[in-house]
């Protein structure tokens, strides 16, 4: 470090893919002036899979499992959009019960993604406390998903035409009783983090995005309701059944990380509430549109037959996806998730496009931490709650 | 004259016990300062101890348990597979430097334990500048991060370094001023003397009821002097990788990490001299029985020095309470924001302290 002292050279600093902040493998290259930052240039492409190309050789329920490793901390999101947009090329009705078992899960989703939000944001901030308590919570809501689902994190739950199995019995009352423990955990971090004066100096005045900086950027998701602007897609396209549960939109004026922060806390309420009106109204039925799954009988005449029903090896289901393009979205918990389909009159999808919430979001950093300081970086960065798996894809 | 043989051998041999004297009374020297090096050590492993333990508790989880009975040894357990490491030099920073940077942060440490009294002859160095010692030698632990950030060789630890430099420097000076108004209660700045001060009224005579203040601005200044949250930036994780320890493996890291751990330990220690009373019981008119009471027989004297060291000890470790406890619920303060704090708040209130001690100092003339 030979810096003359006359000479007024910035700084670069790379914080690398490997890093103890827990945002993924993200990389900035950072031009610092002291503490404060003239530049950021995030790399990208750390955790590439190539998932949209993998997609052009799966048909749909060969590729669920990949579907959830995009965004890996809110996975009924990825599944429901991934059925979505087949659903809506082959036109295909749900029945009642799975729309509501698909919003439980969707809802209950949403908690457990901005539950760890919450805690790598605190960490980040340096109160390492809540990030244990939120992992108490996402414990909890991990059992109900593996008690509906079989698995903890990557479910492979949503099916074209409905949800795989219906939920086991005594799952509804098992829900109920987490709504309401999940009701005083928010209490607590309310006590433990809203009103701490530390916290607040942290994090208020911090990363202001305007409301119309936010929109000609392509924000979404708490980041553009924290702006001022009311847009939430679940009001806005009416899509599965949220239109049968009185419920509001949470949003901030300020712009600010403190106002992210109370839009998502907001939204662990809200989701609590649909939560609950839907565990009681759910009604009965059916829980797949069993239609999808069977062979057109006039066409496949000789695979329908006596002979090939009971042999061991059936083919999986498969859905053709007629030759039209569409593009579908849901309000995942990190912004506006969406999938630009082109089918292809075959199994395979010809193009699969993917919008990823944040890698949108993730746009804005370099212009957020302009003059701010060193420590800003994470505040911004984790106010932003990116995931390096629907960023890379 | 005759010289008697037997004398003369009487003579020699006796000449040659008083050398022996000099040597038995360089090694009798040396027995106190053992003893306390040995006293810190085992006051570090419980310390170490105790914040696992507290800190799993606030997280809802079990600590340590395997290492030793309910994990007391795991101290000496993390100590020595930091032993047993490789000690990474980085190729290009200045290896003396490197080096002594650790060693500095932890001598200047050790030095400022010789002025705590645990009882009332039962001091290392019963010095007349006695609290001041401590705050000139701590002064010089700055010195050491310093050269071990520029030492490595690496952004981030030099970065780290500097924070720490500048967080230590400023909070120095409220330290000092909380510490002045103390001795200007007690009339000396020799710690035994204020020890004694504390004496007369049992639990009423504290300092803390004379220096409520002045208890808070020490106990925020010493936190940030120890370098822990919240006030812990040079060496934030996520911001710094671990600051100005970052090139650090082996027994260079476990020095630091046992300077961070003594910086604390003798800061709890100074302020039970300073503000809780010392190794008084301070429970008023306790009944001795008279086998124990210390001034009439030798038991009892040493039944006196003991409870001295005990109630001592008592008193720290309930008090390191709060730091173990504020460190695992606040969260961190930023670098700007902290020296914000240091002088533009802690330094007004601490001159206003001492100025309303001084003048009530005045009244009571």
């Amino acid at each position: 470090m030979n810096v003359p002292a006359t000479r007024k050279d910035f700084m670069i600093v790379n914080m690398g893919p490997h890093h103890p902040s827990m945002h993924g493998v993200l990389r900035l290259i950072l031009s610092l002036d002291g503490e404060d930052v003239i530049d950021c240039e995030p790399i990208l492409g750390y955790l590439h899979r190539g998932m949209e190309k993998i997609a052009e050789n799966r048909t749909i329920i060969q590729y669920l499992p990949y579907v959830t490793r995009w965004d890996y901390l809110a996975t009924m999101f990825t599944e429901a959009i991934t059925i979505n947009g087949p659903e809506q090329l082959g036109n295909i009705q749900v029945p009642k019960r799975a729309s509501y078992i698909r919003v439980i899960m969707l809802e209950l989703s949403r908690i457990a993604s901005h539950l760890l939000w919450l805690g790598p944001f605190m960490a980040d901030i340096g109160g390492q406390t809540p990030f244990f308590y939120i992992f108490r919570e996402r414990e909890l809501i991990y059992d109900l998903f593996e008690a509906a689902t079989g698995m903890r994190m990557m479910h492979n739950y949503f099916r074209i035409g409905g949800v795989a199995a219906d939920l086991p019995h005594g799952w509804l009352d098992k829900c109920l009783d987490f709504c309401d423990y999940f009701l005083t955990g928010v209490a607590e971090y309310q006590k433990l983090i809203t009103r701490n004066p530390i916290f607040l100096e942290r994090v208020e005045g911090i990363g202001i995005v305007s409301a119309e900086e936010a929109i000609n950027w392509g924000l979404s998701g708490p980041m553009l309701r924290a702006s001022g602007v009311q847009w939430d897609l679940r009001k806005v396209d009416h899509y599965e059944c949220y239109d049968e549960f009185d419920w509001g939109v949470q949003w901030q004026k300020e712009g600010d990380s403190l106002a992210r922060y109370l839009v998502r806390i907001g939204e662990m309420t809200e989701s609590i509430k649909i939560i609950q009106q839907a565990l009681e109204g759910i009604p009965g039925g059916p829980y797949e549109n069993l239609e999808t799954r069977s062979f057109d009988r006039e066409r496949n005449r000789e695979w329908n037959d006596f002979e090939y029903r009971f042999i061991s090896k059936k083919t999986s289901p498969t859905f053709e996806l007629p030759k039209q393009e569409l593009y579908v979205r849901v309000e995942a918990p990190k912004g506006e998730l969406g999938i630009f389909l082109i089918g292809d009159q075959s199994s395979f999808p010809w193009r699969w496009k993917i919008r990823p919430p944040g890698f949108i979001n993730l746009q804005i950093l370099p212009q957020l931490v302009k003059r701010m300081k060193l420590a800003d970086i994470m505040t911004i960065l984790g106010s932003i709650d990116i995931i390096m798996g629907e960023v890379d894809r | 004259m005759i010289i008697d043989t037997t004398t003369v051998q009487a003579i020699n041999s006796f000449s040659r016990l008083k050398s022996l004297n000099e040597v038995y009374g360089i090694l009798w020297m040396l027995v106190p300062i053992f003893t306390l090096v040995l006293g810190i050590t085992i006051g570090i492993l419980v310390i170490v101890w105790l914040e696992r333990e507290i800190s799993a508790g606030i997280q809802q989880r079990i600590g340590p348990e395997y290492a030793g009975p309910f994990g007391v040894l795991q101290a000496l357990a993390d100590g020595t597979k930091l032993l047993f490491k490789e000690n990474l030099f980085p190729s290009r920073g200045d290896t003396r430097l490197f080096s002594i940077g650790p060693s500095i942060a932890v001598i200047s440490t050790l030095l400022s334990y010789s002025v705590i009294p645990f009882g009332y002859h039962f001091v290392l160095a019963d010095l007349n500048i006695g609290v001041f010692l401590w705050i000139a030698i701590s002064s010089i632990a700055p010195v050491g991060l310093l050269m071990s950030g520029y030492g490595s060789n690496n952004k981030y630890s030099f970065l780290g370094g500097l924070r720490a430099a500048a967080q230590s420097i400023s909070y120095e000076i409220p330290l000092t001023l909380c510490v002045l108004s103390i001795s200007l209660l007690s009339n000396s700045s020799s710690t035994v003397d204020i020890v004694e001060a504390q004496s007369k009224y049992g639990f009423g005579g504290w300092n803390l009821w004379r220096q409520p203040i002045g208890f808070i601005i020490f106990l925020i200044s010493s936190l940030a002097e120890c370098e822990r949250l919240p006030f812990d930036l040079p060496e934030a994780e996520e911001e710094l990788v671990a600051g100005y320890q970052t090139e650090y493996s082996g027994i260079k890291f476990g020095l630091f990490y046992v300077a961070s751990y003594l910086n604390l330990l003798v800061s709890s220690l100074f302020v039970t001299v300073l503000y809780l009373g010392g190794w008084n019981i301070s429970i008023p008119y306790i009944s001795v029985p008279e086998f124990f009471d210390f001034e009439i027989n030798k038991v009892g004297r040493v039944f006196g020095t003991t409870m001295g060291i005990l109630i001592t000890l008592v008193k720290t470790y309930l008090f390191l309470f709060i730091p173990i406890t504020t460190r695992w619920t606040l969260p961190r303060l930023r670098m700007d924001q902290l020296l914000n704090l240091g002088w533009k708040f802690l330094l007004p209130i601490s001159l206003g302290n001492l100025l309303l001690t001084t003048s009530s100092q005045l009244f009571s003339l």
